[in-house]
């Protein structure tokens, strides 16, 4: 370890912008948008799973306020609903006396918020349309067998159309995780505040840029890697026997 | 005789798909009104050796003479091609193919698919053009649907309509590969009748088929094909009605 | 009617910069993905190289780091050149790299990927027997790309150039970050200063919901023109 260091420092001896003190930057960066992205993500695929299943009801005092939540979520961009809830919590009267501020003052929990929201929209259309996708057969043969809509739905469909969704939910990921970058517009030091930082401190674009970019590069092949295994694991049986 | 050029020859062909030689060489000579009836087992070679006629396919090994003009071939890093595309188009345009699948362009009613390439290719004044495809659209029975799109049509009407698409060229050769495979069996007499009254107005016919009623009565020639060779060739009644090859008598024996 | 402080004329004027930002961006993202796909389909390895290193590395970097890298990086990139043109040969020029400008050329550029992917992608649905009447017929490449080809592809490109489209129109708020004056831009500025940022934050929301609707029927139209002679056997 400290062999490393010390390798480390020695190769950054001659670099004005790769010093220590700006790689602990990106350091932090890198943790702060992780933990952001994966908060936001889990929360997120939490909330969307029972709403994908009530987003398909026949009631339509169900269905409709979940089509407008997604509609809206999904038809605007995630900046600006960032800014309505960053600003719109700031600005309520009073909430800087009370104990909620303690979360709020930090952007955090708003920016987690805005992202959690905004992924949970794009997942329940994500599930909705692979549970409606269910081939009709799978469904009859439930029924001849006997099923209420109740077991049909946990047993049947619900296994079959997540694991489906597989793939479209992988790009969410990826997608979430490059829109993690606008959490830098509200003071928020994740990866992109921080090359964002360095860039301001050495008037170096292309140092600071490049490489947060290389570091996204490398996190988006992570995911797509990820998610090719449990592709592969969880969807083998749709593919064909060769 | 011996002064106007044959409308199509071709000379020693092979053609190999990686190290799967499927035609071993060879050739054929197409008269003006000759109607030639390819036949063999799926897998002879038939309709590839069709398609190395106009070049959809490209031969390893050969020559090919359209109206007495040889098309230039080269060796590429991709392997042989030609050496003139600008040939090969002018080729192309006086052989005019009759696909399986019909390939009637999805996107154009049948009257743009007849005067696509006549305007297009050949140059033809748009007005004369469509003149001379309602006419031809006419003559496959098809003139009222000159303004549906082929997926509205069946099956024969569009295969018709293909046959309409290939006259508007007025090809020296036709070239058929199955034109009645895909159909539907009730289907099929309205096509081969087109065919037949082709044969019998004096066009120059290629024809790949399955149907050997067709091939018996309509011919000038009939080659069976085995394994990329020719196993045996001639005029109909004796190639269909006496084959000397066993390999031919077991092809044409009545299937159950 | 809601009081905007004497904000909506510039709000408006910020709408029209988003729509202009949008369609030029379109526009470019169209001609870039339409080369991309073709460089990706050539037998020519360095084209085809060329063409998968822009589009993996677009699509696994953040629009915004990319839209930063451009715009700061890009100003730094053409100084050297002028520099290097005033020193070397004497050429005094001096370009800025305007906010709009620098908007549009990232967007396009970042889009122009995703755009290849859908054309690419479009090219290779097109059934192959359309293809090969057009060659028996003697159709020469270009006619044939021009007649069939492109037609053709259409059909199978709208659902994804609209999608494109959808996504893009949203990502034209990042400009605002770079300083352009879009109508994110100016929601923003006035929220801060009257402390009410619903006030401003929802006409947006709302103005983007319109343009995303109207864009949805005109893609439904352009898809039903291109859909002329599919699926409708009697």
């Amino acid at each position: 370890m400290e062999q490393l260091f010390a390798w480390l420092s020695d190769a950054l001896a001659d670099n004005t912008v790769f010093n220590f003190n700006t790689l602990t930057f990106y350091g932090r960066g890198l943790v702060n948008t992780v933990q952001l992205v994966f908060l936001s993500l889990v929360i997120g695929l939490v909330l969307a799973v029972p709403l994908s299943i009530a987003r398909g009801s026949k009631h339509k005092w169900i269905k409709l306020p979940i089509f407008f939540y997604t509609y809206v979520f999904r038809g605007t961009p995630l900046l600006v609903q960032l800014y309505m809830i960053y600003y719109g919590v700031v600005f309520i009267d009073g909430i800087q006396d009370t104990w909620l501020w303690y979360f709020l003052k930090e952007p955090f929990y708003p920016a987690l918020a805005a992202f959690t929201l905004n992924t949970a929209a794009y997942t329940t259309e994500i599930f909705h349309g692979a549970i409606k996708a269910t081939a009709k057969g799978e469904i009859e043969a439930a029924r001849a067998y006997g099923m209420s809509h109740r077991l049909m739905m946990r047993r049947i469909i619900i296994p079959s159309a997540f694991r489906r969704a597989l793939p479209a939910y992988g790009n969410e990921v990826i997608f979430m995780l490059h829109a993690s970058a606008i959490a830098s517009v509200v003071t928020i030091m994740d990866l992109t505040g921080a090359a964002r930082f360095v860039y301001a401190r050495y008037y170096a674009p292309f140092d600071a840029f490049l490489f947060v970019a290389a570091i996204y590069l490398c996190l988006t092949f992570a995911i797509l890697y990820l998610f090719r295994y449990l592709e592969k694991r969880l969807l083998a049986h749709l593919r064909p026997v060769s | 005789m011996a002064d106007t050029p044959l409308p199509l020859e071709v000379r020693n062909l092979t053609k190999r798909f990686g190290d799967n030689e499927v035609l071993k060489g060879l050739s054929l000579q197409a008269h003006q009104g000759d109607v030639i009836s390819m036949i063999g087992a799926s897998g002879s070679g038939k309709s590839t050796f069709l398609r190395c006629m106009n070049l959809l396919e490209q031969p390893n090994e050969g020559e090919l003479i359209v109206h007495g003009e040889s098309v230039r071939f080269k060796e590429t890093r991709h392997g042989r091609e030609p050496a003139d595309w600008q040939q090969v188009v002018r080729m192309r345009a006086k052989l005019s193919m009759v696909f399986q699948s019909f390939n009637l362009w999805a996107h154009m009613t049948l009257l743009e698919n007849v005067i696509e390439a006549p305007i297009h290719v050949l140059k033809q004044p748009r007005k004369e053009a469509i003149e001379q495809g309602r006419a031809l659209l006419d003559r496959v029975g098809l003139l009222e649907r000159a303004d549906y799109y082929p997926a509205q049509m069946s099956g024969g009407q569009q295969q018709r309509g293909a046959i309409a698409r290939a006259l508007a060229m007025d090809p020296e050769v036709m070239l058929f590969d199955e034109p009645t495979s895909a159909l539907d069996p009730e289907l099929v007499g309205d096509v081969l009748k087109v065919m037949r009254d082709l044969a019998k107005e004096g066009r120059t016919m290629i024809v790949v088929t399955h149907e050997m009623a067709f091939a018996k009565d309509v011919s000038s020639q009939v080659i069976y094909l085995h394994q990329g060779l020719v196993e045996e060739a001639g005029p109909p009644a004796e190639v269909l009605g006496n084959p000397s090859s066993e390999r031919l008598k077991q092809f044409l024996a009545p299937k159950h | 009617m809601i009081d905007l402080h004497g904000y909506g004329p510039r709000l408006l004027e910020g709408a029209l910069v988003t729509i202009e930002l949008g369609v030029l961006s379109l526009i470019l993202a169209i001609i870039l993905g339409l080369l991309t796909a073709s460089a990706k389909m050539s037998r020519n390895r360095l084209l085809h190289g060329i063409g998968t290193l822009y589009t993996t590395i677009i699509r696994g970097v953040p629009d915004l780091v990319l839209m930063l890298l451009l715009f700061y990086g890009g100003q730094i990139g053409i100084n050297q050149v002028t520099d290097l043109l005033y020193y070397q040969f004497d050429i005094d020029i001096f370009i800025n790299i305007n906010a709009f400008v620098a908007g549009v050329v990232t967007i396009g550029l970042i889009f122009g990927a995703y755009m290849g992917e859908t054309f690419r992608g479009a090219f290779l649905a097109v059934d192959n027997g359309q293809i090969e009447a057009a060659r028996a017929y003697g159709m020469t490449e270009r006619l044939m790309l021009r007649r069939i080809r492109f037609p053709l592809m259409m059909r199978h490109a709208l659902p994804g150039l609209s999608n494109n489209w959808m996504v893009m129109l949203k990502t034209t708020a990042l400009v605002s970050i770079i300083g352009l004056v879009d109508m994110v831009r100016v929601a923003e500025e006035a929220a801060k200063a009257t402390h009410e940022p619903f006030t401003f934050m929802v006409p947006v929301a709302i103005i983007y919901l319109l343009i995303a609707s109207v864009s949805e029927w005109f893609f439904s139209r352009l898809q039903k023109r291109y859909n002329v002679g599919f699926g409708e056997a009697e």
